[in-house]
């Protein structure tokens, strides 16, 4: 408390090796300290409260983390597992002990039954070991083999806005065009519905300008024009599947 | 008009050194009245132009412009390393492409790596490796491709300041940007950022590259000869000229996405 001085404000753009910060804070993301001073670390928009600091990403690629739900597309088969494309540098391996929730005798079955090449599926990491081996599972509720509907990808640095925070985005674009939306933490979001089409033109609208203000109320003006219908205030209700979206 | 001026100046220049082949004794006049041929004084660097994220499919990218000398960087990564062998299990690896364009260059330039390219390649990756925390993305390569579009003297400079550039536009993580600029003596006078003619007439060159935060020089060669006051004096003009480029390399950052946080005007009446 004493002797914390921020250089920058909150919101504030950094560039790497920028000074952001002098004292004791707690360091988040896309920072480094040296010398008692903190410095940004990668490009991104200073998000501090508090003790705390941290810099919101604005590009770069993304990299598995515990709890993540993830949609993925099944690259290769092994022996005994999968071998899954996470839109990451790293690939998702997915074995057969925790590819469903029955037993699956690799002896009998062909696992390209179960889950062939090309197949998209909505998987959540497990772990993520220190040689970046990505260890993912699908025997959980709500995580299933992904059929029909449609994909798309966005900039991963995206997926917090497109969720909002306690998942009143998601929730808002799944009432306004009656389609079930699921987004991956890895920028892969599928929908599959009534209206498709003004979903992604939503979601579009979301990247395009995922950092400005009074978003939430502009993508609600873009629904409401596009389906003809009012569009309610969206009750904090948690969705199936624990998603990882923007801090309160 | 100005265009057609410097080109005439150039050509006078190639004249005199063509003068100089058959009487060695002939002084050259690249610097007349303290101006230097393009009216530059000896401290003042070429205008200088830096865009960020210019490219569509690259992850990250960069323009840069020093005068005539154009290059642009393109960065990949970090993505899945091929061929798979050459991956380190601790960090990522850095790879530098530097290439000259065919029509870099008045003569035609062979197309692919030459002895030339590939040194500069190699010390371009050196002086970005002490900022890049490759250590945050093992088992990865982060590629950087730099292409110089238009040579003029001070391609390397150019592209490692696009580079440097381009991998922040990228996301990656640095402790540092790299911002860099030449030095060098032309008619016996240390000149900051030396073009062309100046260059291929002067007496040396001093390419530095700067990581401005620490203050540390992550790339310096020397071609030529200076004496030690003389090296001084271009080391001193060199670091200036490195830190003028990193406060447009950071505008650059800012034209693209400083406006982020403000409302662009899209998707309301």
């Amino acid at each position: 408390m004493t002797n914390m001085k921020l250089h920058k404000q909150n919101r504030e753009l950094a560039i790497p090796g920028e000074l952001l910060a002098e004292g004791d804070f707690l360091l988040g993301e896309g920072t480094f300290s040296e010398g008692g001073k903190i410095f940004a670390n990668i490009l991104g928009l200073v998000d501090t409260k508090e003790q705390f600091i941290k810099l919101i990403p604005l590009s770069g690629k993304y990299v598995p983390a515990p709890r993540d739900l993830v949609i993925g597309i099944v690259e290769d088969i092994a022996f005994s597992s999968w071998s899954i494309d996470v839109n990451s540098p790293y690939k998702g391996i997915l074995g057969v002990a925790n590819a469903t929730e029955r037993f699956i005798d690799i002896q009998s079955e062909d696992l390209s039954k179960i889950y062939d090449m090309g197949d998209v599926v909505l998987a959540k990491v497990i772990n993520v070991s220190q040689s970046m081996q990505v260890g993912l599972t699908m025997r959980d509720r709500g995580l299933y083999k992904l059929r029909g509907g449609r994909m798309i990808s966005i900039s991963p640095t995206r997926v917090p806005r497109v969720i909002g925070k306690k998942g009143t985005m998601v929730q808002m674009l799944k009432n306004a065009t009656n389609c079930k939306i699921v987004v991956g933490q890895n920028g892969r979001i599928w929908i599959d519905g009534e209206n498709p089409n003004i979903a992604i033109e939503a979601i579009k609208l979301i990247e395009a300008e995922a950092h400005t203000q009074g978003l939430t109320e502009r993508v609600k003006i873009f629904l409401e024009k596009k389906t003809n219908k009012k569009i309610a205030e969206v009750p904090l209700i948690e969705d199936t599947v624990q998603q990882r979206g923007e801090m309160e | 008009m100005k265009k057609k001026s410097k080109e005439e100046i150039i050509e006078s220049s190639i004249a005199d050194s063509k003068n100089k082949d058959t009487q060695p004794d002939a002084p050259l006049k690249l610097i007349v009245n303290g101006k230097r041929l393009d009216g530059r004084r000896p401290d003042e660097i070429r205008p200088i132009k830096i865009e960020a994220g210019v490219l569509e499919k690259a992850d990250g990218s960069a323009y840069v412009e020093f005068g005539d000398t154009h290059a642009l960087a393109a960065v990949y990564g970090p993505r899945e390393m091929h061929p798979r062998h050459l991956t380190e299990p601790q960090q990522a690896v850095l790879r530098v492409k530097y290439d000259m364009i065919p029509f870099s260059v008045s003569d035609r330039k062979r197309p692919g790596p030459d002895r030339r390219s590939i040194e500069i390649s190699k010390v371009i990756r050196e002086a970005l490796e002490p900022v890049v925390f490759l250590k945050n993305y093992p088992k990865t390569v982060i590629d950087v491709f730099i292409e110089i579009v238009q040579a003029d003297a001070g391609t390397r400079v150019a592209g490692l300041t696009a580079a440097s550039v381009a991998l922040a536009d990228a996301g990656i993580a640095m402790s540092d940007m790299v911002a860099s600029c030449t030095a060098g003596k032309v008619d016996g006078v240390v000149c900051v950022d030396i073009d062309g003619p100046e260059d291929n007439n002067g007496e040396a060159d001093l390419p530095v590259a700067l990581a401005p935060r620490t203050n540390s020089i992550t790339l310096l060669q020397m071609d030529g000869q200076l004496t030690r006051k003389e090296y001084d004096q271009a080391l001193t003009y060199a670091i200036d000229g490195c830190k003028k480029v990193y406060e447009l390399q950071k505008e650059a950052i800012r034209k693209k996405y400083g406006q982020i946080t403000q409302f662009n005007g899209r998707g309301e009446e």
